[in-house]
């Protein structure tokens, strides 16, 4: 092997490294098209946009229901997928027998791959009319005193904010779960011994040596799981009744970011139609994005620690 | 003497045991109403046949649509496959440095890109240039989404080789491209397994396929041609109130799970018995 | 000061509570213990009796089953997989596996000192030790203190961390961190301490610090030390257990095994000839 390197490896090498560099220009790209697109409203400023009416119609591109809708279902994910996909790592970490932990695990990840139109064609058929005709009266009935729980006008509507919601806290569930059940494997074992060499109990074992220890790694899962929620779109569409509204009711209809973008990017034919729907995108792509980053954060910081954390 | 420890530890457990079958119960659900309901449309008519208008007394299927999302499927992953892979590999053997740190950083990021963006984009780069939906749009918007899934599974399974392949190939005086191949190779499981998962995701994506390729109800007319597509189908059908159509909804979502769920076994059967599963 | 004549008060309280330590003399009684891991078998038909109050050692090679047999005293083992155990651990009589002892209360009675200290991290100094008897459902902020205190003033810690007890319990040297895990195992007044190999990632200092305070200790407590390092067990132990291949080879006074070993197996290996 002299000193004249091989033209073939150089050529490789330059290869790799162009091709790679698209996923930097992708990065780019995204954040170009949307900003260059969205220009025209952009550069009408945050009162513009900021307002609470969405009507296109009358050209008028008020964000706020949009993002009022986006923050509601995705809270409602996590509201009720994060304790969920909590217990499903706790159970596949901590509790379950050897001989169930695959099948379960299995199952779990086919929830990640059922496709969104999918989830939305079942949440309209099936879902939807059993919540809107069984559980969402009785929830009506004893707690209506909460403004969540009232009608909207008077009806309880089979697209709603709550239903799009539950959807999403199902679809988040793998993503949540996988990702919090490497944290609480990361944790050594000399942590449990400690707590079951002090007398816990089984639940107590887990609280002080395995949760605590592991909680920012639990926590970059939920912010995962609230990006995933957030940039969700087609079950979205399917079940939340396409309406712009800012109201307290949970069984009103509602109209997300993502959902937007989807229903109206066809029919908008006025360039500034346009823009405020490609304004969406960057709003909706910006927070997926940070939500992301900030997971990736915590999960670089908890490896880290660990190397810190082998005392002697 | 059983104290208050004793049944608070007895509830949580259970608990944990409830939010298994809570996460359960859905795809259980899912899996039988798809079945249910789409399994009777699945006839001759359905694999053969194009969409029927919404008036009574005609028959119809969905064959263009089949065909519509093998044929995107399959141009996605000739982008998607190849520059995924190849970005893996820079990733992994050529990456570290800064640079190669920040492209795995971002392909992770990307990963998690919400689909619709990518639609827009593919509206924008492919759409307005040829001013109508095409194939070649979709294939583009999906192939965008697969490369950062098959890149960063693709390094993830080439980091997996252990360091003394490399060594002993290079000092046997191999080239390093040589060397990386054979890296790639000893590594295919994983590969194989990113390429499938990527697959799988596409197959499932709708909204890109809304503001790229529309919708068509005709078989396949050339890339610069709109095309029918499983999942367009499934989105415009479920909602269009009209019996017939929703039926043809059901059938398509069905293939679409079998598919799938055959992946996923597939990727399962392939990672068995390597990395952590417990 | 009152404190700690309370607590020394309070030992011995508990120390004449206690039933059958009179009876039959031994604090914890070992008999006709197997114990497997899965079909393997690790411990074989071990008799090994400790006496209240007195530190008792288990010496012997690597693999020789005396991290497993300290480990089925506070019933630590059965949490291994497929792991199994035959035959009773006697405390002041009763036995330890029989149906009406919890598992849990059973370690509270008998804590546990782990070769690589494992204080939480994301717990103060204070919260560690006391952290076992948060668990017990003792809420009281001021006995809580109280009991952080006077424990950390029981193994000498107590000057070295006073002026921040926020820290994280993980924040501290090995040495120190040892001694906050065996402040954590003593808070809960247990009657027996069990430590597994505590001062093999230790440095000599710190070492030295512990092995005085197991000297401490055994006024209050029944001590049962595993240990590699065979000057460590005539350093501090009473009595002297040898084993080898999980068999429990010969146990006696300590001076009597180091000078006056009966068997010859355990001669080879005070002497060097192996292991």
């Amino acid at each position: 092997m002299g000193p004249r390197r091989s033209h073939a490896d150089a050529a490789f090498k330059a290869i790799v490294l162009v091709v790679a560099s698209s996923i930097v220009v992708l990065a780019v790209l995204f954040f170009y098209f949307l900003i260059s697109r969205s220009a025209p409203t952009l550069r009408l400023g945050f009162s513009f946009i900021l307002t609470s009416t969405w009507n296109p119609l009358a050209n008028i591109y008020g964000i706020l229901p949009l993002i009022y809708g986006s923050l509601v279902t995705s809270a409602i994910a996590l509201l009720l997928g994060v304790p969920v996909s909590l217990g499903v790592a706790i159970f596949l970490s901590e509790l379950s027998p050897r001989r169930l932990k695959s099948p379960i695990s299995f199952v779990v990840e086919l929830l990640a791959a059922v496709p969104s139109v999918v989830y939305g064609l079942w949440g309209i058929f099936v879902l939807a009319p059993i919540l809107t005709f069984h559980i969402y009266p009785v929830l009506n009935k004893y707690l209506g005193f909460l403004p969540i729980f009232q009608k909207y006008y008077g009806t309880i509507y089979s697209s709603s904010v709550l239903t799009a919601g539950i959807v999403l806290a199902i679809m988040i569930i793998p993503i949540v779960s996988a990702i919090s059940r490497d944290a609480l494997l990361a944790v050594p074992d000399s942590q449990r011994e400690a707590a079951y060499a002090l007398g816990a109990t089984k639940s107590q074992a887990i609280r002080i040596s395995v949760l605590s220890y592991a909680r920012t790694g639990i926590l970059a899962s939920i912010f995962v799981g609230l990006g995933r929620a957030f940039g969700e779109t087609i079950a979205v569409v399917l079940l939340i009744g396409d309406s712009p509204l800012i109201t307290s009711s949970l069984f009103a209809p509602g109209y997300t970011l993502a959902s937007a973008i989807a229903t109206e990017f066809s029919e908008a034919l006025t360039p500034t139609f346009k823009s405020a729907l490609i304004e969406c995108g960057l709003v909706l792509l910006s927070v997926v994005f940070l939500t992301n980053i900030f997971a990736r954060y915590l999960i670089s910081r908890v490896s880290k620690n660990r190397e810190a954390a082998s005392y002697l | 003497m059983k104290s208050r420890r004793f049944y608070m530890d007895k509830i949580w457990i259970a608990l944990t045991f409830a939010a298994v079958i809570i996460a359960i119960i859905p795809l259980a659900s899912i899996l039988f109403y798809v079945s249910v309901n789409g399994i009777p449309a699945l006839n001759w008519d359905f694999f053969t046949m194009l969409p029927p208008p919404p008036v009574a007394g005609y028959v119809g299927g969905l064959g263009n649509a089949i065909q519509g999302t093998l044929i995107l499927v399959a141009l996605a992953s000739c982008i998607g496959l190849p520059v995924g892979l190849l970005s893996g590999v820079y990733i992994s053997e050529y990456g570290r440095n800064f640079y190669g740190r920040t492209v795995r950083f971002l392909g992770d990021v990307l990963i998690g890109n919400p689909s619709i963006v990518i639609g827009i984009f593919g509206f924008y780069l492919i759409v307005i240039p040829l001013q109508h939906f095409s194939v070649l749009a979709g294939a583009v918007a999906l192939g965008v989404i697969e490369i950062p899934i098959v890149s960063v599974t693709t390094a993830e399974a080439l980091k997996l080789v252990p360091n003394s392949l490399r060594e002993a190939s290079v000092s046997l005086g191999t080239r390093n491209w040589r060397t990386s191949l054979l890296v790639v190779s000893e590594a295919k499981r994983g590969v194989a397994t990113g390429a499938l998962l990527a697959t799988m995701r596409v197959m499932g994506e709708t909204a890109p396929l809304i503001l790229t390729v529309g919708l068509s109800n005709f078989w396949y007319s050339g890339t610069s041609a709109p095309v029918g597509s499983l999942t367009a189908f499934i989105y415009y059908y479920a909602t269009s109130g009209w019996t017939p159509w929703v039926n043809l909804a059901w059938g398509a979502a069905f293939i679409l799970l079998v598919i799938i769920i055959g992946i996923n076994i597939v990727v399962r059967i392939l990672t068995r018995g390597r990395g952590t599963n417990g | 000061m009152v404190s700690e004549v309370l607590d020394i008060a309070h030992g011995i309280y508990r120390k004449l509570e206690a039933p059958g330590t009179m009876s039959s003399g031994l604090k914890v009684e070992v008999r006709h213990l197997n114990a497997f891991y899965g079909k393997k078998q690790a411990i074989y038909d071990v008799d090994l009796p400790i006496k209240p109050n007195q530190v008792t050692a288990m010496i012997g090679p690597s693999g020789c089953g005396k991290s497993t047999l300290i480990r089925c005293i506070n019933r630590m083992h059965e949490l291994v997989p497929d792991a199994r155990v035959e035959g009773q651990v006697l405390l002041d009589g009763e036995d330890i596996y029989g149906k009406s002892l919890d598992p849990t209360q059973v370690r509270r009675r008998i804590g546990m000192v782990f070769q690589k200290p494992n204080p939480f991290p994301n717990m103060s100094i204070a919260d560690n030790v006391v952290a076992g008897l948060k668990l017990t459902g003792v809420k009281n902020k001021g006995r809580l203190e109280e009991v952080a205190r006077s424990t950390l003033q029981r193994v000498n810690l107590w000057d070295e961390v006073k002026d921040d007890l926020k820290r994280s319990g993980a924040s501290l040297s090995g040495g120190q961190q040892q001694r906050l895990c065996i402040a954590r195992a003593l808070a809960i007044e247990p009657e027996v301490v069990l430590m597994d190999e505590p001062c093999s990632a230790l440095d000599p200092t710190a070492t030295a610090k512990i092995e005085l305070l197991i000297s401490e200790l055994k006024s209050l407590f029944t001590v049962v030390i595993v240990t590699h390092n065979m000057q460590q067990a005539s350093r501090v132990a009473d009595y002297t257990a040898f084993m080898y291949l999980g068999k429990l080879i010969e146990f006696d006074e300590t001076t009597t095994i180091f000078e006056n070993p009966k068997e010859e197996l355990t001669e080879r290996y005070i002497t060097g000839k192996f292991g």
